[in-house]
């Protein structure tokens, strides 16, 4: 009994070694979305490049999806623009675009210099759409399936290990692509 | 008159440079729940500032969002609510009690009651063994018997 409560701080240091070890290599700065597995909001706003025409989740249920979130003012959507590109290319997953907090004549010039890899693209200027999606920056990657919910949400440039590690063990399970 | 420009220039200096703009409020009671609540929220881009500190675009989306609310006639509660559903429980300065955040804030009481456990077990050990220390053949006989004892 005596030699048991002798390592007892022995055991307490491993679990706090323990717990502080699995912090390291994590981002503090991501946070775990509170919409998965949840309904994703609803909203219909104008289109970017057609302004005349609202798009929404109505429009795009009925197959799982991707809602990235972009801005011509984000740095890092740059960086992944050239993956968005390829999974719009393959034809894996349909991709749509949120432009948030964003000029439209800077979006568009945006565009115009790095290619619309996007099916279509909602236009969120005033964050409204945004907030309803707890988007707390860009570039953010939602992936909502056919029934609209949300099933996953990346934040950050999307890279191709995401894409295979992730998305598409969870296209699979949910029936898409 | 050099010191009444003076005084105005030290004047100047000091204006608060809080992250709040100017918000035209409909009375003193609602800009006063409007500055409670933003203490309240976190901003989420800045993790450490409140909504009511930051300056980044997303906390004045947010602080907006929050007085919308307010004017819609929504409670505290509810506003903080409606953040949570989108944002998570990280955009509550004071996280609910749930399975999830026990450890939270339940850990420090938990580790409080460890720790005064082992402070009183070491205090008895220590005063039985100074008892014992005025006859050391007793103290070597009650080792021996403890040892034999399961």
């Amino acid at each position: 009994m005596n030699r048991l409560i002798l390592i007892l701080p022995l055991v307490g240091f491993l679990a706090l070694s323990g717990l502080l070890y699995s912090g390291i290599g994590k981002d503090p700065s991501v946070l775990p979305s509170a919409l998965i597995d949840r309904p994703a909001p609803d909203f219909a706003v104008p289109e970017l490049l057609e302004p005349t025409r609202t798009v929404g989740k109505a429009d795009w249920l009925g197959k799982p999806y991707l809602l990235n979130v972009w801005a011509s003012w984000c740095g890092a959507c740059q960086i992944e623009h050239q993956v968005i590109t390829d999974i719009a290319q393959s034809g894996v997953v349909p991709v749509y675009g949120l432009n948030w907090k964003d000029e439209r004549s800077e979006a568009l010039r945006w565009l115009d210099h790095f290619g619309n890899p996007y099916a279509a693209i909602a236009h969120d200027p005033e964050n409204e759409v945004g907030i309803d999606f707890g988007v707390y920056g860009a570039p953010e990657t939602f992936l909502i399936d056919a029934q609209g919910h949300v099933r996953f949400k990346h934040v950050g440039p999307l890279t191709e290990k995401i894409l295979n590690e992730q998305i598409i063990p969870i296209l699979n399970e949910v029936g898409g692509g | 008159m050099k010191r009444l420009i003076l005084i105005i220039m030290l004047g100047l200096v000091a204006l608060p440079t809080a992250a709040v703009e100017l918000i035209e409020f409909d009375s003193p009671e609602q800009e006063q729940r409007f500055r409670e609540l933003a203490t309240e929220l976190r901003c989420l881009v800045c993790q450490n500032q409140s909504l009511a500190d930051s300056d980044a675009g997303l906390a004045k989306d947010l602080r907006d969002e929050v007085l919308r609310l307010m004017r819609e006639g929504l409670s505290d509660e509810e506003i903080k609510t409606y953040l949570a559903a989108r944002y998570g429980d990280f955009v509550l300065y004071r996280p609910p009690v749930k399975p999830a955040t026990w450890a939270l804030w339940f850990g420090p009481f938990v580790l409080l009651l460890i720790a005064v456990a082992a402070l009183l077990y070491t205090i008895r050990r220590r005063s039985t063994a100074e008892e014992l220390v005025a006859d050391p053949d007793q103290k070597e006989l009650d080792r021996r018997i403890e040892e034999e004892q399961p």
